[in-house]
């Protein structure tokens, strides 16, 4: 990595937040889409009473709901090259004489600076709704998982984008994968033995479960599974084999 | 050994050849272009020589290096103008220049200095704070070339550099093309469909047609093989004379466009008169007639046995507006 390739990366980097702070309603809609989950299910299900869960259920979905801006904002930022491979634009970056390396990591820390922009909102935002915060320590481990979480987000998207051609395959995949992801994750209701076994073991098998359950544990320090400490260890592995995925894809692909 | 090296290089897509075992050479410093209608093959080629397109089969080299095994060292010696926008439209102008020329890791002083010289060039000064989206399709074309040109690379591939600008901007950018050959001693290989941009740029030229190259030479060498005048001539029925002259042995070849004929024969001034004998016999009147060397036009009509006249050479079309016969062969396939 030298000189040129360190450039290449800022540069790709600052062409990401030009482009997100001009396009006015991507912002707008990226912060309030989470807010209003975090608004109408915190408050609609307030009432409702989940085995086995501390505090009120505002406490509990905040952390998922974070997650889920982070998520979605990254995985944006990874599938948007197919924008680039529409508009010819991405050429103009493969020919450049920097590695492809560099390509992904330019894009990755875009993605990333963006997606911990709006989760960073989010937090604030469910601070002020009276979401506790257990320690400092706790705040830094929440920050290093949202790095990661939005690390590996984004290679999941080069990864899709690799593999399409277009977009029409784009709202299928919004669907088809990211929502069970979701909706297994433990962020809107907790995994634990009330579930049916099916529905358990195929909440540990999904990654995003490990990265919401950290987050809720470092965060809040309450209702989550497993310690902090090894979620992150899972997270971080996870985030390595997407990361070295979606480069390699990236690679492969033709403009 | 040429600075751009190419051996049996074909691009298979689904089972059709675009480009099918082409070998040729470019020579350092010289500017090369490949002519041919659209969908002959050169941008699959040119695609293949910058890296973007691995080749299904065969391999070249860029000064030097291997275009499959060598693809870092390749992409530091080239520089490329895309036939299609490749611009980032949410970013001005100015902003598309500062990132390409930082991707080249230009330094500031180069970076301010070159991107003031290509905005000048290509008349964009007073838009460079506009974004991209607002620009018509003519300033993102010369965008594309001031971007193509910022860097100095030793080979700068140009695909059709000049496709939809109007006549003056297309001289400035021939000329501005010429003395970057001249002066730096870039090697240039353009593709393009204008015959009079291929006579007035390219050293050398290689004809392309369906995938393959038909000839490689010189501009003279190439319209002295034509080897005989070409006389053009519009008449009153030009159908009937058509078969009329069709007829005649001196007459080599005979070709009817949409409002003229061309006739290719030896020593044309002398046929004139008979022509106008031929004309009058059948009641044809002949209303404009001229005689001249043969172009690039003659030379690939020698060569395809199509014309690409049709396309208006002063004032460039839009690619929807393709010449009839192109669109013909097409349905032939």
């Amino acid at each position: 990595m030298n000189q040129k390739d360190l450039q290449a990366i800022y540069m790709l980097w600052l062409r990401q937040m030009k482009r997100f702070f001009r396009a006015k309603s991507r912002v707008l809609s990226t912060i309030v889409q989470p807010l209003f989950f975090l608004f109408i299910l915190g408050f609609g299900f307030n009432i409702a009473v989940f085995p086995g869960m501390q505090g009120s259920y505002i406490n509990f979905l905040a952390p998922g709901i974070i997650a889920m801006a982070i998520l979605f904002s990254s995985m944006f930022t990874g599938v948007s090259v197919l924008w680039d491979k529409q508009s010819g634009f991405l050429q103009e970056v493969l020919v450049a004489p920097v590695s492809r390396l560099s390509i992904v990591i330019g894009r990755t820390f875009g993605g990333a600076t963006i997606a911990l922009f709006q989760g960073f909102i989010i937090m604030i935002i469910a601070l002020v709704l009276g979401v506790p915060i257990v320690d400092f320590q706790g705040l830094l481990l929440t920050i290093v998982i949202m790095v990661l979480l939005s690390f590996t987000a984004v290679g999941f998207g080069l990864i899709i984008a690799s593999k399409m051609r277009d977009f029409e395959g784009f709202q299928s995949i919004m669907s088809l994968i990211l929502m069970p992801l979701l909706f297994l994750s433990s962020a809107f209701y907790p995994i634990n033995d009330s579930l049916p076994i099916w529905l358990q073991i195929l909440s540990y098998c999904n990654p995003l479960f490990y990265m919401i359950d950290g987050i809720r544990g470092s965060l809040t320090g309450v209702n989550n599974v497993l310690h902090p400490l090894v979620d992150l260890s899972i997270i971080f592995a996870v985030c390595v084999i997407i990361m070295g995925l979606g480069t390699y894809f990236f690679n492969k692909s033709e403009a | 050994m040429g600075i751009i090296e190419t051996e049996d290089l074909t691009k298979i897509f689904d089972g059709f050849t675009a480009v099918d075992h082409i070998h040729f050479s470019v020579n350092k410093g010289e500017i090369f272009g490949f002519l041919g209608p659209n969908g002959a093959g050169k941008t699959t080629t040119i695609k293949m020589l910058i890296t973007l397109l691995y080749p299904s089969e065969g391999s070249a080299s860029i000064a030097g290096f291997d275009i499959l095994n060598q693809r870092a060292n390749v992409r530091e010696n080239i520089g490329v103008v895309f036939q299609e926008p490749a611009l980032d439209t949410e970013l001005t102008g100015k902003e598309n220049l500062d990132f390409h020329a930082r991707m080249y890791g230009l330094t500031q002083e180069t970076r301010k200095k070159r991107i003031l010289q290509v905005l000048t060039l290509v008349d964009l000064v007073d838009k460079k704070d506009i974004l991209v989206k607002l620009y018509s399709g003519g300033m993102k074309r010369r965008l594309e070339i001031a971007r193509g040109l910022m860097h100095s690379p030793t080979v700068l591939f140009l695909d059709e550099p000049t496709l939809g600008l109007d006549a003056q901007t297309r001289r400035a950018i021939w000329e501005y093309i010429k003395q970057l050959n001249k002066e730096e001693g870039t090697t240039i290989f353009l593709t393009t469909h204008y015959m009079d941009e291929a006579d007035f740029l390219c050293d050398r030229i290689g004809i392309i047609d369906h995938g393959k190259i038909l000839v490689i030479d010189t501009v003279d060498t190439l319209k002295k093989s034509v080897g005989h005048d070409v006389i053009t001539l519009s008449c009153s029925d030009s159908r009937q004379l058509q078969m009329k002259l069709e007829q005649e042995s001196w007459v080599s070849n005979i070709t009817p466009h949409a409002s003229f004929l061309t006739l290719g024969v030896e020593r044309g001034e002398e046929k004139i008169p008979t022509i106008f004998d031929i004309a009058r016999t059948i009641n044809v009147s002949i209303s404009s007639i001229d005689v001249r060397k043969p172009t690039l036009d003659d030379v690939f009509l020698y060569y395809t046995g199509r014309s690409m006249r049709e396309q208006n050479p002063e004032a460039p079309r839009s690619r929807t507006t393709r010449p009839a016969g192109f669109h013909l062969r097409r349905r032939k396939e």
